[in-house]
């Protein structure tokens, strides 16, 4: 049951993966620069296909799952759900201060994609709203809740916040506060892939909003022409805080924004964890290969506003219920797993325990003493001089 | 098992809010992600959502009601039974923290510091504001008000002026600093950006030296990183470079400094930073009325101007004298304390915390003289070396990194040409030497306050 992720933007995957090259395209490519030939300039335009892997993908959409597997995503996604509404209540009571980000309605992107990838092995960055991919990458929901506390036994002692959240051993590599920064690092990342030679790739997470900063155009740039094992993921959930992707982006189909720099882009529906772990499959063999990198977009929702303190005035409520009553990934695996004949019981059982697992992440968030004082001047400098 | 609704924090600053609206009435079944109530914070109404599923029990804050502190059970919930028992948490320790946006500076007569302003009749010059005619009427405006106020009444003036930047059209500004301006002056003059701070900072240049007069927003300064490369080589240079031929006479504004909780890579005062190359003028006001009347002078300057405010102050409510022509000189201080034993400089938020620390000095018998420098650049000196002449002892009181900052800056002009003055060392109150941590307890110790200001004053009074 393939559902379209936003009704509103975009042709479904499939449909654009059948046609070549847009129309209005090709006439630019052939804009006799150098003089060549209309000839050689098409020739090249299809030497570059951008749809290479959209092609793959639409030839086999969704990834065959055991039960066994759906189950597993079903469980990581209902976790980062829970957590996130606890975080949400948590600052409701303040608990937890300044900016918070949730990704309830994103959850599908970071299971489906790293669930394809091998943890503490490829490595993983994102921006500010970073609690789902964290919990998708297997780190202690414990670590992360008493960060977004403050707390002396959060993953940064405390010091980063919900904003700033690292795991060196998971390579997880944050947790980045300014929109767009995470780009470039994560290109940083692939090139130590690539220079050690380890096999690993990198998976950089950023935003519609992120996707126009000047850096990111730079990354591609390099990333293309040093063949650097990344996979950009452009998660588009529709809106840059208050800003929705129509009224910032000239280019509001992500996928197609490296052409310029012969990057193969994918489409990909963000609200079906089978869709985008099949999308994984392809661009990983692709980047594993030694191809260079892949965009992704994929096409998701945030149900929240912005961070806790956006009125989210910008959107209508029917259009979030709409997102949430039918294009809600959780409600799709669980409909899917009964289907295949999943007993209920197994499914309660698994809520079951991740509101327990949540609870004691609260708990342990709640009680656990704030940072030792002196904690203020370590770790600023590593050596000392 | 109920399950209580409390009170939800809604924003970074917020202690308190007002109960706008229930949607939901005792009895009425709930999901989690329905709207349950409506709550108005300092900054805009939210939509409040239930998490839990239950069936609404007792509501024990009627609707209308004002100043529902964050955390009282404003109603409650019969829980589904296969929800887990969730322990009401403690007490929260983040609230406390917040307390220092609340406290507004104690007890100053605007009409006091009018005179204020007047008042040392020194060698040097005093900080010259317009004198306000007698009877003006002065009204409550918060900074946030009077920052747009400002663009409003030189957008209106000059039809070259236009504002730009993230979120300031449409959502109404990040922090509704440009409330009601697209409104008014419509999308030509009121433009909304995509996240991409070099490339508007480099468009605002542009049009600058074109002949307009930009006012480029950035959601925060700490945003402003991105874009420096043309503030410092576009904007600050042309005019040298060019022999005086070509101008680029544009305001970069926005809010400057530790906010609340929002970690390293959010609380940074770039004064310093900004205040150390030539070519741009730096401004950084505290209170309502130089916040109206500087920003007027910036965006009519023919310089680039670099305004920074702070977002802890946008709420805090001054005097604003109601003048149809109200603007103020760029590159004066004012004495917003008169004082004989000691002096106080400070700037941008640290201010309030000078004031403060003069009121509990007054008690113990310490007349603090406070100093708002008001620009950073070019600063003030006379300002400063006349305070530091009448009382011979000083501290400056920076919310910011200490090293390499403001106050290094002015203990330095205080050895250079003030030596003679001087009865005790000049120290320097500012934050502590590490990024911003974000733990509560660890952020409340790494910022300025005035009892460290009080302290230090203490310290050069040998008292
Ligand atoms: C350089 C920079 N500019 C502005 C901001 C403020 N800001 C934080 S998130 C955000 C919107 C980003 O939207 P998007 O990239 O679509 O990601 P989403 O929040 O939707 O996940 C903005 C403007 C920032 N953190 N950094
Ligand atoms: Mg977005």
């Amino acid at each position: 049951m393939a559902k379209s992720a936003r009704p509103s933007t975009a042709t479904p995957a499939a449909s654009t993966a059948a046609k070549p090259a847009p129309k209005s395209r090709a006439p630019r490519a052939a804009k006799p620069e150098a003089e060549p030939t209309i000839a050689s300039s098409l020739a090249d335009e299809a030497a570059f296909a951008l749809r290479s892997l959209q092609q793959a993908h639409a030839n086999n959409k969704r990834y065959d799952a055991s039960d066994e597997e759906l189950l597993k995503f079903y469980e990581q996604m209902v976790l980062i759900r829970r957590f996130e509404e606890k975080a949400g209540q948590l600052y409701g009571l303040g608990l937890i201060g300044g900016f918070c980000h949730l990704y309830i309605g994103q959850e599908a992107v970071a299971v489906g994609l790293q669930s394809a990838l091998t943890e503490g092995h490829d490595s993983v960055i994102t921006g500010y709203r970073d609690h789902g991919h964290m919990l998708a990458y297997g780190i202690d929901p414990k670590l992360i809740m008493a960060e977004l506390t403050g707390r002396g036994a959060g993953i940064s002692r405390g010091k980063g916040g919900s904003m700033h959240m690292f795991s060196t051993e998971h390579k997880f590599y944050g947790g980045h506060g300014i929109v767009g920064a995470q780009v470039p690092l994560g290109a940083g990342l692939a090139f130590a892939h690539k220079y050690r030679g380890d096999g690993g790739v990198c998976m950089a997470y950023f935003g519609d909003g992120a996707a126009n900063q000047g850096q990111v155009y730079e990354t591609f740039n390099m990333a293309a022409l040093w063949n650097l094992p990344i996979i950009f993921v452009v998660e588009n959930n529709g809106y840059a805080m208050g800003t929705a992707v129509k009224r910032g982006s000239a280019e509001t189909h992500f996928y197609r924004r490296g052409t310029a720099f012969r990057i193969p882009g994918m489409d990909v529906n963000g609200m079906d964890v089978l869709e985008v772990r099949q999308a994984a499959e392809v661009a990983l063999e692709y980047v594993r290969a030694g191809n260079g990198p892949v965009l992704m977009e994929l096409k998701t929702y945030r149900y929240r506003g912005h961070s806790m303190s956006d009125p989210a005035k910008y959107r209508s409520r029917e259009e979030v219920q709409d997102m949430r009553d039918n294009h809600d990934p959780i409600e799709a695996a669980k409909a899917e797993l009964l289907k295949r004949g999943v007993a209920e019981e197994k499914i309660k059982e698994i809520d079951k325990r991740i509101r327990q697992t949540v609870a004691e992440a609260a708990d342990f968030a709640e009680t656990s003493p704030e940072p030792n004082e002196a904690e203020l001047y370590t770790d600023v400098l590593v050596e000392t001089y | 098992m109920a399950i209580e609704l409390k009170m939800p924090a809604l924003s970074p600053t917020m202690e308190e809010g007002t109960l706008a609206k229930w949607l939901v009435k005792t009895g009425d079944e709930v999901k989690s992600g329905d709207i349950i109530a409506e709550i108005e914070t300092d900054k805009a109404t939210m939509e409040f959502e239930a998490i839990d599923e239950g069936v609404i029990g007792e509501i024990l804050v009627a609707e209308g009601t004002e100043g529902v502190k964050v955390g009282t059970v404003i109603a409650t919930i019969k829980g589904d039974d296969d929800a887990a028992p969730v322990a009401a948490p403690a007490a929260a320790p983040a609230v406390e923290q917040k307390a220092a946006e609340s406290v507004a500076p104690a007890g100053l007569d605007p009409k006091a510091k009018a005179a204020a302003a007047i008042a040392p009749k020194t060698d040097a010059k005093p900080a010259a504001d317009p004198e306000l005619p007698a009877g003006t009427t002065m009204v409550p405006t918060t900074v946030r008000e009077a920052l747009r106020d400002a663009m409003a009444e030189e957008m209106r003036a000059d039809d070259r002026v236009f504002v730009m930047g993230e979120e300031v059209a449409e959502y109404q500004g990040a922090y509704k600093v440009t409330q009601g301006l697209l409104e008014e002056f419509g999308p030509r003059r009121v433009i909304d950006t995509p996240i991409t701070e070099y490339g508007f900072a480099g468009i605002g240049a542009g049009a600058a030296m074109g002949g307009l007069r930009p006012v480029i927003e950035f959601m925060t300064f700490n945003f402003a990183m991105q874009a420096i490369d043309h503030i410092i080589n576009s904007a600050a240079k042309t005019n040298y470079m060019s022999g005086g031929q070509m101008r680029c006479p544009i305001v970069f504004r926005g809010p400057n400094g530790a906010a609340s909780r929002v970690g390293a890579q959010h609380s940074q005062n770039y004064g310093p930073w900004y205040a150390s190359v030539p070519g741009v003028v730096v401004i950084a006001p505290y209170d309502s009325a130089d916040a109206k009347g500087l920003l007027r002078a910036a965006i009519r300057s023919e310089d680039p101007v670099v305004f920074l405010e702070n977002e802890l102050v946008y709420g805090r409510t001054f005097d604003v004298p109601a003048i149809d022509d109200f603007v103020l000189p760029i590159g004066k201080a004012r004495i917003v304390r008169p004082g004989k034993d000691v002096t106080i400089v400070s700037y941008s938020i640290g201010v309030g915390f000078a004031l403060e620390a003069a009121e509990t000095l007054a008690a113990e018998g310490i007349d603090a003289e406070v100093i708002d420098l008001r620009t950073l650049r070019p600063l003030d000196k006379a300002t400063v070396l006349a305070s530091l002449a009448k009382t011979n002892r000083m501290v400056v009181a920076e919310e910011g990194f200490p090293v390499c900052s403001i106050a290094s800056e002015i203990i330095a002009i205080c050895m250079e040409e003030g030596f003679d003055h001087l009865d005790a060392p000049v120290l320097r109150v500012c934050n502590e030497d590490v990024p911003l941590p974000y733990a509560a307890n660890l952020e409340k110790l790494a910022l300025i306050n005035s009892a460290k200001v009080a302290a230090a004053v203490r310290q050069v009074c040998y008292r």
